[in-house]
Formats: structure tokens, sequence, C-alpha cells
């Protein structure tokens, strides 16, 4: 039987984070996306978080977990409010469509 | 465990000021005017508790959080940068309708992120302080949610500002589970002595990735040119000082008090990085015609130097950027209540050839704009040589004196364009001329910062033995 340790769970956490980073840059169509792949990045973190707790057996990496998840769902929260304003204005939120200054 | 609550009153007195105030606003008291002045004496308020709370070193709320002579003094220039950027908002978002009470309040719970982070003792105290910053940031830069241009600079920044916090979030779960602490104080016991593993050099390099974001630094800086412009004037302005000072200052604590003993891994890093920011900010800014975008690189270009105060990783350096942060603040505010006094038949106008014939129609801000972009530039005797000259013989005494070469060149290449709003201003065809009279707060404002930057050079000890002695707690523990 394949015992699972610290070693999976760090490498299902940095296989989760990658894809949240190139969900963000390759993607071309949605916004929505980049907001989901942000929340792939925040939630691969606590995973990591709770792996070091319970392999050091120390309670911080849960705490810092717990406040992780909470700032995630006010980051959600903004983005989101964010995002409506500016389907507002642009009547689109595609990816391409974000181009009004250069940079 | 004992609580001790008395290092972070003057946070919990914004915490609750700025709730009261909120609350003031939603039940009635809805003139934006008022609200700000409120919020200028919270700020107020909060300054003085904060020079009166001591300069010694405390720790407390557990170990997350610590003051002491360098706390002060950066949470003394985040105030000001804040409360000026509140003044000089006042007549720019009645012009604009957008003088909402909201407004002032979310600038006033950025500035409390701001304190959070710079008083940071943990980790878990760095990311809340960061994240309140951000958020509230966010919120900024989106506020005139009627504009496209607004609201698309709210989104960009919102989703590489969300990016770099994940980032600098992986760091810490890597240097958490490598050192097994999340206090600064544990960190430092763990990593002195000893070769750290691959897993904390990995942590520390997420993390200031991270942290390169928030400062716009050179590989991270490309949301900064777009939501400069985007957002409105009196946001850009608070965007340039406050958080960057914050931000700079966490850079510092991070890098001195955790990992102070990593010097040789992360000093190649912060070396790439200044190199990367002063070329990008002297060589893309030449090209820049709106002025906001120029102030954007120009910023760019300013934290490049701190930067380079940074990498010495000595007493001497840190001293040199704090004394750089003081005065970048001053010629900031300055430069944009210029940019705020540029408006012609009633609206804002941004670019810089409509700057043509300012001398003349108004020669007093011209004079006070051409002084600060000659500050800007670092002519001596003004300010900004100080500034750049202190980094400069901190790196020289540090060794790296290819670094403070590559400085002084990039420096004379961010000559040029500083210099060229100076000649379009006094010796371009005059086009339209600028509406008058000007708001006094904005007068106000522009003439505090060109007394300060002239005057730097008859009494520079005022700055110079308070960084002092900021720079020197860092170091003596």
């Amino acid at each position: 039987m394949l015992e699972v340790g610290l070693a999976h769970y760090l490498t299902l956490a940095a296989i989760l984070f990658t894809l949240g980073i190139f969900g963000i840059f390759l993607n071309r169509k949605n916004v929505i996306i980049i907001l989901m792949s942000i929340e792939l990045m925040l939630l691969a973190v606590n995973i990591n978080l709770v792996a070091f707790s319970r392999f050091l057996e120390d309670m911080t990496g849960q705490v810092f977990a717990m406040f992780v998840l909470t700032v995630a769902a006010a980051e959600a929260a903004i983005g989101l409010a964010i995002l409506v304003v500016y389907f507002r204005n642009r009547g689109s939120i595609a990816v391409e469509d974000i181009n009004l200054m250069k940079g | 465990m004992d609580m001790i609550y008395a290092p972070a009153v003057p946070e919990i007195v914004l915490a609750c000021l700025a709730m009261a105030l909120l609350m003031a606003g939603v039940f009635g008291l809805e003139r934006g005017r008022i609200v700000s002045w409120l919020c200028v004496v919270s700020l107020a308020i909060t300054l003085l508790l904060v020079l009166t709370g001591g300069t010694d070193r405390v720790v407390g709320l557990g170990g997350l959080f610590v003051t002491g002579a360098f706390a002060v003094y950066v949470k003394v220039l985040v105030l000001i940068g804040s409360a000026l950027a509140i003044v000089m908002s006042l007549t720019f978002n009645e012009r604009e309708a957008l003088d909402r009470f909201e407004f002032p309040i979310v600038i006033l719970f950025a500035t409390l992120g701001m304190l959070m982070m710079v008083s940071a003792n943990d980790l878990i105290a760095l990311y809340l302080g960061l994240e309140l910053q951000s958020l509230s940031l966010y919120v900024l830069a989106a506020f005139r949610r009627d504009t496209l241009r607004s609201s698309e600079a709210g989104l960009k920044y919102f989703v590489l500002g969300a990016l770099s916090s994940g980032m600098l979030l992986y760091g810490c779960s890597l240097i958490y589970g490598f050192l097994g602490a999340t206090g600064f104080d544990a960190i430092a016991a763990a990593v002195g002595g000893g070769d750290p593993s691959l897993g904390v050099v990995v942590g520390l390099v997420f993390l200031l990735a991270g942290l390169c974001f928030k400062v716009s630094a050179a590989p991270f800086h490309m949301w900064t040119p777009d939501v400069y412009e985007g957002a409105p004037t009196p946001v850009t302005a608070l965007f340039s000082v406050a958080p960057k000072i914050a931000a700079l200052a966490l850079f510092i604590r991070v890098l001195m008090e955790p990992f102070g003993d990593l010097t040789d891994k992360w000093q190649q890093i912060i070396v790439v990085v200044a190199i990367l920011s002063m070329a990008i900010g002297a060589f893309t800014a030449i090209v820049q015609e709106n002025i906001k975008r120029l102030m954007a690189y120009s910023s760019i270009g300013h934290v490049g130097y701190a930067l380079v105060g940074i990498a010495t990783g000595t007493e001497e350096g840190v001293r040199a950027v704090l004394i750089y942060l003081a005065i970048y603040l001053f010629m900031n505010v300055g430069v944009f209540a210029c940019i705020l006094a540029m408006r012609q038949k009633g609206s804002a106008v941004e670019n810089i050839s409509d700057l043509a014939g300012f001398s003349k129609s108004r020669p007093l801000v011209a004079g006070i704009f051409a002084a600060l972009m000659f500050s800007m530039a670092g002519i001596p005797p003004l300010a900004g040589f100080f500034g750049k000259f202190y980094v400069f013989m901190a790196a020289v005494n540090a060794g790296l004196v290819p670094l403070a070469v590559f400085g002084v060149l990039a420096s004379v290449v961010g000559c040029y364009y500083y210099l060229r709003i100076v000649k379009v201003m006094y010796f371009d065809e005059a086009g339209e001329d600028m509406d008058r009279p000007l708001p006094s707060e904005i007068g106000v404002v522009a003439g505090l910062s060109a007394v300060v930057v002239v005057l730097f050079v008859v009494v520079p000890w005022t700055i110079t033995d308070f960084a002092g002695g900021a720079a020197r707690t860092l170091f003596s523990g």
C-alpha cells in the first residue's frame, strides 16, 4: 500500500498552484476563469499550510489557512463587484476586450 | 498568553474611527467634504498617537505586532501621504461628481492596512495587513465606476494584485513549512547560522516576487502604468506614495529582520530587480505622452533607486532608503498637486503637450512644478539629489560599485524626460490657457512640498537624524 506523505501533498499543491498561474496567463476567453484561477492558487496554498501543519504538529498553519480562506472570500467579493462595474461599462468580460490602455 | 495591546493603540483607534465614520456616512452625514475633513482629523489623531507612543521596540498582540523607531518613522510618512491625498481629492471629487462619503473612508481602511504591514512581526500579520491595504486600493482604482477607464484600471489591478498575493502566500507557506514558524523572531532564530534548505530559499523568492508586485519593481511592474492612467488622479497620487512607502518598509523589515542572515542569498535578486527597475523607469518613460503614465514609469525608476539601498543590506543602506522615501513622498505629492491643477475649460487634461504655456498662464504653479521636476531628476541643491546621493554612497560603501554606477547612468537618462516637461512648460508655443482659480488646498499642498524640497539642503538633519535612529533599531537586536 502506498503511504501518502508530505511530499505528495506538496506536489499536489504545487501542481494546483501552477495550474492557477497558467490559468491567468494562458486564458484568453473570460475573466471569470481568471477569478477561478486565483481561487485555485489560494486553495493550493491552503493545502500546503494544512499539510505542513499536520506534519510539523503545529497549529499555526491551520490558523493561517483559516485567515487565508476569510481573505479569499473578501477578495472574491471585491473582484466580482469590480467585474460587474466593468461589465456595465464595456458590455463584455472577454479578456481580449480589456484593452483600452495598453501596457 | 498575556496580550499586550499598547503598541497597537494607534491602529485600533484608527479602525474604530473609520468604522464610526462609515456609520455616520450611512446614517445621514452624506456631504463628502465634511467626511473627508473628519477623515483627515482621524489620520491626525492617529499620527499624534504614533508620535507619542515612544520609539522603543515593543512586541505586542501575542508576538504578531511590533513597534519601534523604524515603524514610527514609516508610519508618519504613510499617514502624511494618505492625509495629503484626501486633502487633494476634495475639489477634484466635487468637480467630477465623485464626492461620495465612502471615498475618504476607504482610504482610511487602506491606511490602516499599511500601518499593520509596517508593524507586522509575523507572516500572518504581514499577509492580513497587505490584503487590507490591497483590497481597499482595488476599490479606489475602480472608484469612478461610470467610466470604462477607471473600471478597467480596477480590474487589471485586482487580477494582478491577487496573483501577487497568491505568490506571496505560497512563499509564506513554504517558509512556514521548512522553518516551522511564522513569527519573524522565530524565523530569524531558525535561519541564523547554517545553510538554509532549498525550500526556504524558494519560499523567500516567491515572497520577494509578491512584494515586488506591490512596490511595482521591474519584472512585475506591468500593472502600474495602466492603473496610474486609469484611476482618478487623487487616487493615483495616493498610489504613488503611501502604499509604496509601506510596501518598501515591509520589504526592508522582511529582508533585514527574519532573513538578515541570508543576505548573500537575496542580495543578487534585489540587485537584478533594482537594475531592471531603474532601466525600465528611465527608458520607457521617454516615449510617454500622458503625464500620469509618465509618473508611473518615474515611480518604477524611483523604486529601483530605493532597492539599491536595500540591496546593500547594511544599516547605512536602510538609512539612505528611509531618507529617500521621505523625500520621494514630498516630491510626488507636490507633482500630483500640480497635475491636479491642470484643467482646461472645466475638465482635467493629462497630456504633456497640454502643459505648453503653463508658465505664462500660471507662473507660480509652473515654477513649483519645474522645481519638483529638477528635484526628481536629482539636480543639486534640491532634495531629490540628496536622496539619490545617500543611496549611491551606501551602495559604494557596501562594495556594490557597478550598481551605483548604473544608478547614476539611469538617473542621467531620467533627466531627459523630467527636463522635457520643464521645456514644454516654458518654451513651447502656448495653447489653451489653464483654468482659474486654483483650489486653495491644492495650492497649499504644492507650496508645502516645494518648501520641503527646496529647504531640505538647509536643514537636512531634521530627516536624516530621524532616519538614522529608525535604521539603527533594525540592526541593534
